[in-house]
């Protein structure tokens, strides 16, 4: 028996393993493999050990776990089972991250040993051909953007924002105002690391709410401008899902005290190829290949954070930069920078993630990347229109305007009438086999959700999840218990955060966890009761 | 084994049905009684007891008060209970009772004192035991000003069980906020700031880790005094207002800041605490350079008019609008979900002339630019 085609709903149960942690389950002298022995010569060998300081060497092997194959084989499909991962959901439920399909194929061009088996140290003779696509890939984010030059080294979105962040630190220093120009300032439905990395950077940080129209407060941002401001961060259309047309305004106050503009541009999805940082008046932006260049997100990474600068600004950049020397035809890796901020990442950028986003280009060309922005703006504002006749749900600020790729929901009214917070709904939805992302903290718009479709669903699955949510939100006023104390489908009923929020307890090694173990954390079987 | 305190004032809340605006007082109560009020508090303490016994799942001993304080309706769900006192002081139980059973319960070191009231209630628990053991409001009053109660009855008793369960764990001083019946009756609200209970507050269950954690409201709030200590300046005159996040700029000083007064600082030092008005005019006057310092109070942003009255117009037109500091955790500017920071002084035109955008102040090196409107 299928689902339900008619309500849309599943009767779905997500996998239970109850998987112990992989080093609870090694035994000791347990192999994978078996290895042929080696003699004397190969076991101890003399020349070169003495080379490393006796303080590196180890005495003791390393402590990894020891397993057959096939148990270690078990032990990570289950945990992918206990998953709800963007392959296996309607993944439209993480607002902001922007999850869209990752073609396979790309995958398997990342893959390929031609790309896997490269050593970043090998000639760069024997590598023209990643130059290329990297130097090619550069030219296609230049077009998009306007900027003039890209890093391509950033990890990720918070990786770019510190990337930034330190490029707007050197020019500040290397114009003599280091004491002067040392505050940067961002809005509140900015992603947090733009203020996070600021700081990190030695500035203030000033931050702006919006106007009752749900765009930055215009008033604000004059009232915070001075000969003190070294940049403003911002985000447009923000978190939120509401397109701020007066951007090129705001870029133009803060030029007028003398200060930088920086777009983060994480998610591009909704704008891509339709406007650009250059015409909004920006020096610096950032996209996630990860997000709108359709590599996966990886789990946490590796994604790519790609940097875009002005000329003026392109003398900071990371090094090396891939050039391209035309009187001997070849690509190269470029240190020539003048005033670089130096590294910010080993080597030359996440090379799987920049051929992913290469490919996803290359195969799209300049038509389909409009057309995936303009279909990605549809879908969010079919689904926009299909949550607001949802009992309980509403889109907080400028009521009656179309949204963006994205859309900050609110369960406010629901919450008033039934006591069901959105926690509790985020729950239940676990039992449908989808999810949904609240917000960042804090929450300035009531019980928040966050849905972003991006272009890859189709209407029957926005449909789908529709339903799901519509289902939850009825539950609500006739059966709240149920969503109440949801997940009743789901891999684990509750997560104690109370471990991550307190240092004496977390622990992120099965050393530190082994060590807090005993005077922590209660002996496992009492946890469980 | 939990335990767990129950205080009800069964006739907190009959004034608002038949207009009173309170109960405060035996008259007031008299009157209200001859109006046909009829009690409103044990039915709203029934069913948080209802949502309370549904959700617990630990040992528990409660702690009440006789007859309808308590043991009434709580007799309907357990055994396990003691009286904390046999029998009330009058005739009738008052506000000395409430006060009398809050501190037996302290002694008895109750894990929670849930109780049922109103502002009125809240401010006698306040006065009995501070901030030494945790409490949980069921509203029931006509007044609720006070952070200290949960939304409805029923969510106090969820998340008094869930308190008592270890699910919550973290608690956080709540302004009890104080009307003066008197004026509210006569069309004027004139809250004041009354003291802290510390309550039980849920974070969220599913909490996305990709924002992190958040610092304790208690760190925010050092992280604000040592902004605005190292920014302070030599031969200003600081006035600070009432608050716990503009004390942290007293402790962080050194100085015995009065947490609802306002009080005089100079270089560093404390020159004039819990000030009056008449003080604070006589101190500006000697100074040249005078700032204030501010902080919203409770969930509606006002920054003044509300809890610091003696900042009155004189003062503020004195000290002039560029010369207020307004401080303010972030979670607190959040929980305003938008709406504007208020002032209501008491003279309109002041009030009109303060609109605009302020920075305030909210972490170390970090500040907002936020809306004051009148």
């Amino acid at each position: 028996m299928g689902m339900n085609m008619e309500t849309k709903l599943r009767d779905f149960h997500q996998a239970r393993w109850d998987e112990p942690i992989i080093y609870e389950l090694s035994r000791e002298g347990e192999r994978g493999i078996l290895i042929p022995e080696v003699d004397e010569v190969m076991r101890y060998p003399d020349e070169g050990l003495e080379e490393i300081p006796q303080e590196l060497r180890r005495e003791a092997p390393p402590n990894l776990p020891e397993m057959g194959q096939m148990r270690v084989l078990r032990h990570y499909l289950r945990l992918s089972q206990e998953n709800l991962g963007a392959d296996l959901n309607i993944d439209i439920g993480q607002g902001t991250c922007t999850m869209k399909y990752s073609p396979k194929i790309n995958d398997q061009l990342a893959a390929n040993p031609k790309v896997s088996e490269l050593h970043p140290f090998q000639s760069q003779e024997t590598v023209q051909g990643l130059l290329k696509m990297m130097y090619e890939t550069e030219q296609y984010l230049r077009g998009i953007s306007g900027m003039d030059r890209f890093s391509l080294h950033p990890g990720g979105g918070s990786h770019a924002i510190f990337t930034i962040a330190s490029i707007v630190r050197a020019w500040v220093d290397s114009r003599g105002e280091s004491d002067k120009r040392d505050e940067i300032i961002t809005t509140i439905f900015s992603h947090p690391s733009n203020a996070a990395a600021s700081k990190l950077k030695g500035f203030k940080v000033i931050t702006i709410y919006p106007g009752p129209d749900g765009r930055p407060d215009i008033e604000a941002l004059k009232a915070a401008v001075s000969e003190r401001t070294a940049a403003l961060f911002i985000t447009n259309p923000e978190d939120i899902g509401i397109y701020n047309s007066r951007i090129k305004e705001f870029t133009d106050i803060v030029h007028s005290v003398g200060g930088l503009c920086s777009y983060d541009q994480a998610n591009l999805n909704g704008i891509m190829g339709l406007t650009r940082a250059r015409e909004a008046g920006f020096d610096l932006c950032f996209y996630n290949l990860h997000k709108t260049f359709s590599s996966p997100h990886g789990c946490g990474g590796p994604g790519g954070g790609v940097v875009g600068v002005t000329e003026e600004l392109a003398q900071f950049l990371p090094v090396p930069l891939v050039s391209f020397d035309e009187t001997t035809g070849k690509y190269f890796l470029d240190y020539d920078v003048p005033n670089t901020i130096g590294k910010v990442k080993d080597f030359y950028g996440v090379v799987p993630v920049i051929l992913r986003a290469y490919a996803w280009i290359r195969s799209l060309g300049e038509e389909g990347l409009k057309e995936a922005a303009k279909v990605a703006l549809l879908n969010n504002n079919y689904i926009f229109k299909k949550i607001l006749d949802i009992k309980g749900a509403s889109a907080p600020y400028a009521e009656g305007e179309l949204r963006m790729e994205q859309v900050r929901y609110s369960w406010e009214k629901l919450y008033k009438d039934t006591g069901v917070t959105t926690t509790d709904i985020q729950n239940r939805m676990f039992d449908f086999g989808v999810h949904y992302w609240t917000s960042h903290e804090p929450w300035i718009v009531p019980e928040p959700f966050t849905i972003e479709p991006t272009e890859s669903y189709s209407k029957d699955e926005l449909d789908e999840f529709i339903a799901i949510l519509k289902h939850v939100a009825n539950e609500a006023y006739t059966n709240p218990e149920i969503v109440k104390t949801a997940p009743h489908k789901s891999v684990i009923h509750h997560i104690d955060h109370d471990y991550l929020d307190d240092p004496e307890k977390w622990a992120i090694t099965w050393r530190a966890y082994k060590k807090k173990y005993t005077g922590y954390f209660e002996p496992r079987k009492n946890r469980d009761e | 084994m939990k335990k767990i305190g129950l205080i009800v004032n069964p006739i907190a809340g009959m004034g608002g049905a038949v207009g009173l605006k309170g109960t405060d007082g035996i008259h007031t109560l008299e009157k209200a009684l001859a109006l046909g009020a009829t009690p409103r508090a044990p039915q709203r303490a029934r069913e948080a007891l209802e949502a309370l016994f549904k959700c617990i799942n630990v040992d528990s001993l409660f702690y009440t008060c006789p007859q309808d304080m308590g043991e009434n309706l709580l007799k309907v769900y357990t055994k396990n209970y003691k009286l904390a006192f046999p029998k009330f002081k009058g005739e009738l139980s008052s506000s000395l009772d409430t006060i009398e059973a809050a501190k037996l319960m302290k002694e008895c070191k109750v894990d929670l004192i849930l109780f049922a009231g109103g502002d009125g209630t809240a401010r006698d628990i306040c006065s009995a035991i501070g901030l030494d053991v945790p409490v949980l409001g069921i509203p029931s009053g006509v007044k609720i000003h006070s952070a200290a109660f949960a939304v409805t009855p029923a969510k106090a008793g969820e998340l008094a069980a869930k308190f008592l369960s270890g699910k919550v764990r973290n608690l956080k001083e709540s302004e009890v906020m104080d009307i003066d019946e008197e004026a509210y009756r006569a069309g004027e609200v004139k809250a004041r700031l009354f003291g802290y209970l510390l309550i039980p507050w849920e974070r969220n269950k599913i909490q996305s880790r990709k924002a992190g954690t958040m610092p304790s409201e208690r760190a925010i709030q050092q992280a604000i005094a040592e902004e605005v200590v190292t920014n302070m300046e030599e031969g200003t005159l600081y006035l600070l207002g009432p608050g716990t996040t503009v004390k942290a700029i007293g402790d962080r000083l050194g100085i015995e800041k009065s947490l609802l007064g306002v009080d005089g600082v100079l270089d560093g030092s404390l020159i004039g605490k819990d000030l009056i008005e008449k003080e604070i005019l006589k101190l500006v006057e000697q100074h040249k350079k005078v700032k204030v310092i501010v902080s919203p109070i409770g969930g509606q942003g006002y920054i003044l008019g509300r809890g610091n009255l003696q900042l009155s117009p004189r003062v503020i037109r004195r000290v002039a609008k560029e010369n207020i500091i307004i401080v303010s955790t972030p979670q607190k500017i959040a929980s305003l979900h938008g709406s504007p920071l208020l002032v209501d002084s008491g003279d309109a035109n002041l009030d009109k002339s303060m609109r605009g955008v302020y920075p305030v102040i909210t972490g170390y090196r970090e500040r907002m630019m936020y809306r004051v409107e009148a």
